[in-house]
């Protein structure tokens, strides 16, 4: 494995629990049929983070990002997270 | 002596003039607290006004609860003094976890601006304190983002424990069971999403405010070991 390993990208998904109402994600659920989109439900908003970080395998990496995730990227009352982490790619 | 109210100023908060006004119009004397501020000793209550501290970038309150006044003023609410957040300052406290539950988006997803009627379901917090349950109190409104939630358990623990602070007479933003305002474990610290330091003047229409807030200088008064 190259020096490059000790680099990860992390993607951190956020979205509302379920069972927590989205106004947002209905809003635009209303709005599709109007485009002709007829049968699509279950629309949820949430936001997306993308970050970098050293760590010096995948485990530790993912770690880490889930504690940024946790911690500060989603309020754990009303939200949950999904976290993915990959190795960096060299811009 | 009078009472000394520290008001918490997070870069983006707006509110922070009209509360001092407000007590200071209640005899209280009341200074800025900035937000890098370490230490809030020397007051005798808090209040965290509202705004958009630090923008509400991310979530309302999730960046504000890294401020370092928010250990300060964690230390001061765990010694028993009274602490107050507005709206903002309500958001505030539920991100840095010294209040249960979170503020989301307002059902209908609209921004209200509007006077609403309160019930006070508590006289026994810093907020409420020697008020009578069912007082009815007019108090403005100022938000997007002040629908209380929180799961079944956390409801069921702040109804047996009598922590519901204020309830909307006509819920306007969708609220679990209408709550507008919530205590914690030790009553001291109490936050709710209306305005009552801009509710204290016949001039903006309701005088209403001054019933929480005097009430809240009565506990400053009283509380001990800050």
């Amino acid at each position: 494995m190259s020096a490059d390993t000790t680099r990860w990208s992390a993607q951190v998904e956020v979205l509302l629990r379920s069972g927590i109402a989205d106004p947002q994600g209905a809003t635009i659920e209303r709005a599709l049929p109007a485009l002709g989109f007829a049968g699509v439900d279950g629309v949820r908003t949430g936001k997306s983070f993308r970050f970098d970080l050293t760590a010096v395998d995948e485990a530790s990496a993912l770690a880490q990002a889930t504690e940024v995730a946790d911690r500060l990227l989603a309020n754990p009352v009303i939200e949950e997270s999904t976290v993915v982490v990959v190795p960096a790619t060299d811009a | 002596m009078a009472t000394r109210v520290g008001v918490v100023l997070f870069p983006g908060t707006n509110c922070e003039h009209d509360a001092i006004e407000a007590v200071e119009r209640l005899g209280a004397e009341a200074e800025l607290v900035w937000h890098g501020a370490t230490t809030a000793s020397g007051y005798d209550a808090l209040i965290l006004p509202g705004g958009f501290a630090h923008g509400d970038y991310l979530r309302p309150g999730a960046i504000a609860r890294f401020s370092p006044v928010m250990g300060a003023v964690a230390e001061f609410a765990a010694s028993g003094g009274p602490v107050v957040g507005i709206c903002n300052g309500f958001q505030v406290l539920t991100e840095a976890g010294l209040l249960p539950g979170a503020l989301q988006k307002n059902r209908g997803l609209r921004f209200l601006c509007t006077t609403v009627l309160l019930r006070v379901e508590t006289g026994a917090t810093a907020l409420t304190e020697g008020v009578a349950v069912g007082t009815e109190v007019a108090i403005p409104i100022n938000h997007f983002e002040g629908n209380y939630t929180c799961d079944a358990e956390t409801l069921a623990r702040l109804r047996d424990e009598d922590r519901v602070v204020l309830r909307y007479v006509d819920n306007p933003n969708g609220s679990v069971d209408d709550i507008a305002g919530v205590c914690n474990e030790g009553r001291n610290v109490v936050g709710l999403m209306p305005h009552p330091e801009r509710a204290c003047d016949p001039l903006l229409g309701s005088e209403d405010g001054i019933v929480l807030l005097a009430a809240l200088l009565r506990s400053a008064s009283s509380a001990v070991g800050v």
